[in-house]
């Protein structure tokens, strides 16, 4: 496979990850794009500097041919199935240590598989108190 | 000097982003055991689809701008940027939801219900 067709099947597999294994659903959320408008700057610059000085460099084909700031489109697809992956992963997890499901889904409904409403019952564990970014001096529980 | 310009990038990264948990303390760092959890998949991943890139000549590098050490077959730069990248990214996340308290990022504990709208 080239980079490039590699590159979509990293962006669909961290999707979904994103979407449908973990259903952290980052990719629906402003959080997740304002923090990547932030990390897309910083991520010009980088590939820029490693393609541009070519610490790293690219057989023309396997790659589209299309560049930006020295780098090829594709890196910009790498590194972004890499950040999602990855916060996809660390939401997860702090779900976890919140005391919530792994997987998300109890925002919405889940259309494929409907649940039958169990009267009385929560639905959703409460957290224990305190959990999620306790002030300054506090131990991690965490971590 | 040339040597070390792919690990100076790495640090320039990790100096760079290193304000937003001393002086916004977003606690990342402070939560290492989940964070170390959350880099692996993209550790494990990226480092597999370098090798195989490698093997398949579709990039390769070039060895004056590295320290010369390899990890698992990869410069160890390259190892380190699937360390040094994920780690930069949970902190700018981390960072923007503690600027923007209103904007979740799904980890949240549930608020008590007042308006009864199920937290996001």
């Amino acid at each position: 496979m080239t980079y490039t067709w590699l590159v979509v099947v990293g962006l669909l597999g961290a999707g979904v990850c994103d979407l449908v294994l973990l259903r952290t659903r980052l990719l629906i959320r402003k959080s997740f794009w304002v923090s990547y408008a932030i990390m897309f700057g910083f991520q010009l610059l980088v590939n820029g500097v490693l393609t541009g000085l070519g610490v790293v460099r690219y057989d023309p084909d396997t790659i589209l041919g299309l560049r930006l700031a020295y780098a090829p489109v594709e890196d910009l697809g790498f590194g972004f199935a890499l950040i999602l992956l990855t916060l996809s992963c660390w939401v997860a997890l702090g779900r976890r240590a919140a005391g919530l499901p792994v997987r998300g889904g109890a925002g919405r409904p889940n259309l494929a598989r409907p649940v039958p409403a169990a009267p009385g019952r929560p639905a959703r564990r409460p957290a224990p108190p305190g959990r999620r970014r306790p002030s300054p001096g506090s131990s991690p529980s965490d971590g | 000097m040339r040597q070390l310009t792919y690990l100076a990038l790495l640090a320039g990264c990790l100096l760079g982003t290193l304000p937003l948990e001393l002086v916004l303390g977003v606690r990342v760092y402070a939560r290492w055991r989940r964070l170390v959890a959350a880099l692996v998949p993209g550790l494990v991943l990226g480092v597999t689809w370098d090798l195989y890139a490698v093997h398949r000549g579709q990039w390769h590098f070039d060895r004056r701008y590295l320290l010369g050490l390899d990890v698992a077959g990869l410069p160890l730069e390259e190892v380190l940027f699937f360390v040094v990248i994920p780690i930069c990214a949970v902190l700018t996340l981390e960072a923007v939801a503690r600027r923007r308290p209103g904007w979740p990022i799904g980890d949240e504990p549930p608020k008590p219900a007042e308006d009864g709208r199920p937290p996001r």
